[in-house]
């Protein structure tokens, strides 16, 4: 079966090609229904990332954020009209030890990979997480990147020590909001502390104990872990300001993307004894969780409709320049494209 | 209940050498028709795919069918002598095999167009359930020309209310049949095209948004576009 694919060719170029799909190779057919637009879709659309990296990646289909609806699934284990989150992490080979989002060996939609700007796209069983149908599409469709917290949250839980009383989360984007809902609700006795740039972004922070500005924290503030969600430019004086605010042997979470080298204070990070871990992407089983997660916490659905921006009905790729149009001005929340293609 | 009707009628007579009918032409992996089947078959919305092709071709269609697809959702039968004569087979089987009521949406679609869409193939359904006969067309680009005797220009009528037909073209069956069984003989010869059927008894046909890319490969120029948009190569829309 012959499948359009929207590829993105060069910075602001998107144009179709098309796939060939083997519908007898046992995986199930899935159309995507709602996508969202992803910081790392709109570097590779504006062409921000390095030339090297445009080079070697492009062409390639945009968004690895997205709900699906089963068409096809000749094993039936799927029924046609089936709502699911499809993975955009595809692993090649088992690991016992190092989960599926750290192997080298994995591979990632709209990294290298067509993501799933897409008519149809042909997915392995175990790259696809039901989802209730009741639950907003428009979150459905950005539970790849609720995957990524909830991936977070378990490292958090399993390196972290038990005193948990305040937890501090920096950044005040799209990451930091959803980490620290995820926070408010796993950890309802903690107090959770939010700190950013802007107060018209900490605004919606209202679940949280308290919110600063990072220029104004009072110095006898601490916290016994952190959560940086920060990435960029900022990433630098977000964790040295973790570090001097976190309690000895806290937990310091990495989690936003710099493409520059970060210079930090090793000296306290030593003389506090603090544990500094890494966070990328997520796998099947971040994936389950935030669908057990939005059920088990509905008001969780609640908050990250305030999330929801801009939704675009696509039905021409001009409709997808729109979408990254309209999303690259956005200060907070998802844009998602209604897909019609 | 809905039906996919898959005409494959075609000769090859227009694909240069080959005596080979169109649909049955490799491309990438599979046969023309082998992509185009597809579509509709994975669509769980349709009870039936039925595929209508010449005579003597009925059981090499069965064949390459059976080699991708082992399922009896599929069914191939003749055709007959004009485009809607074997519309009108397929809507004779579905009567006798099924039961023909106003519930009934056949999507009729041509075997060489394999680069349809999803979304075409449902706002078809929509659209006949909804206005009970539609038409997938695209905005015309070409300026067209109406010339009475084929020498000189009789009239260029506005392009900005002309389009492109392509299909599918979708009808509630029951309609269908009725308007066909009532025209005279006369006006059967005259009809190239199903919606004319509607057209010309004064019924709406609505209008579906196609796509560029949704052609039709009728010449071995088209095959070879064919072939390089699913290589790999890459056009607008």
């Amino acid at each position: 079966m012959i499948s359009a694919v929207y590829q993105l060719t060069a910075p602001r170029m998107i144009e179709v090609t098309y796939n060939e799909l083997d519908i007898s190779s046992g995986d199930v057919l899935v159309r995507p229904i709602y996508l969202a637009i992803c910081k790392a879709d709109q570097r590779y659309y504006q062409g921000t990332r390095s030339q090297a990296a445009l080079k070697s990646k492009l062409p390639m289909a945009l968004i690895h954020e997205c709900v699906a609806q089963v068409v096809f699934d000749p094993k039936g284990e799927f029924n046609p009209g089936d709502r699911v989150i499809a993975i955009p992490n595809t692993p090649t080979k088992n690991d016992d030890i190092i989960a599926e989002n750290y192997r080298p060996s994995s591979y990632f939609r709209s990294s290298g990979h067509n993501g799933f700007l897409q008519d149809y796209v042909l997915m392995p069983h175990d790259r696809l997480v039901k989802i209730q149908d009741d639950i907003n599409p428009c979150v459905a469709a950005f539970t790849e990147l609720v995957s990524v917290s909830m991936h977070i949250l378990t490292r958090f839980d399993e390196i972290a020590h038990k005193r948990r009383k305040k937890i501090g989360v920096w950044g005040d984007g799209n990451l930091g909001f959803i980490m620290a809902v995820l926070l408010r609700y796993a950890y309802p006795d903690s107090q959770i502390y939010v700190f950013g740039t802007n107060p018209d972004k900490l605004s919606y922070f209202t679940f949280a104990q308290e919110t600063y500005d990072v220029s104004d924290i009072p110095s006898d503030l601490s916290i016994d872990h952190a959560f940086e969600c920060v990435g960029g430019t900022g990433a630098q004086s977000a964790i040295n300001q973790i570090i001097d605010h976190i309690n000895p042997e806290g937990t310091v979470a990495l989690t936003g993307v710099s493409e520059n080298f970060v210079a930090i204070n090793t000296r306290m990070i030593l003389e506090k004894g603090l544990r500094v871990y890494g966070s990328s992407r997520s796998g099947r089983v971040d994936f389950e969780n935030s669908v057990i997660f939005y059920k088990k916490h509905p008001n969780v659905v609640k908050y990250f409709e305030n999330l929801v921006g801009d939704i675009v009905n696509v039905r021409s790729i001009t409709d997808i320049h729109k979408a990254f149009d309209l999303d690259v001005n956005r200060r907070i929340g998802k844009t998602i494209m209604k897909w019609e293609k | 209940m809905v039906f996919a009707v898959v005409l494959a009628g075609g000769m090859g007579s227009r694909m240069g050498n080959s005596d080979t009918p169109k649909q049955f032409l490799i491309l990438g992996k599979s046969p023309i028709i082998i992509h185009t089947v597809e579509k509709f078959y994975v669509n769980s919305k349709f009870e039936k795919v039925i595929v209508l092709c010449p005579k003597q071709w009925v059981s090499h269609t069965e064949n390459i069918i059976k080699k991708s697809i082992k399922d009896e959702k599929i069914v191939v039968l003749e055709g007959g002598n004009t485009r809607n004569d074997t519309l009108y087979n397929a809507l004779n089987y579905i009567e006798q095999n099924h039961g023909i009521d106003d519930e009934t949406i056949i999507v009729t679609h041509d075997a060489v167009r394999p680069f349809v869409t999803h979304r075409i193939i449902e706002e078809n359904i929509e659209a006949a359930k909804k206005y009970g006969a539609c038409d997938t067309v695209i905005p015309a680009t070409d300026t067209i020309v109406e010339s009475k005797d084929g020498e000189t220009i009789s009239s260029i009528p506005n392009r900005a209310e002309l389009f492109q037909g392509q299909t599918p073209q979708s009808f509630k069956a029951n309609k269908l049949k009725n308007l066909y069984e009532s025209l005279t003989q006369d006006e059967k010869d005259k009809l190239t095209d199903a919606c004319k059927i509607f057209s010309i008894k004064g019924e709406p046909v609505h209008l579906v948004q196609g796509e560029v890319f949704n052609m039709k490969i009728t010449y071995p120029f088209d095959l070879r576009v064919a072939q390089t948009m699913i290589e790999g190569a890459i056009t607008n829309d």
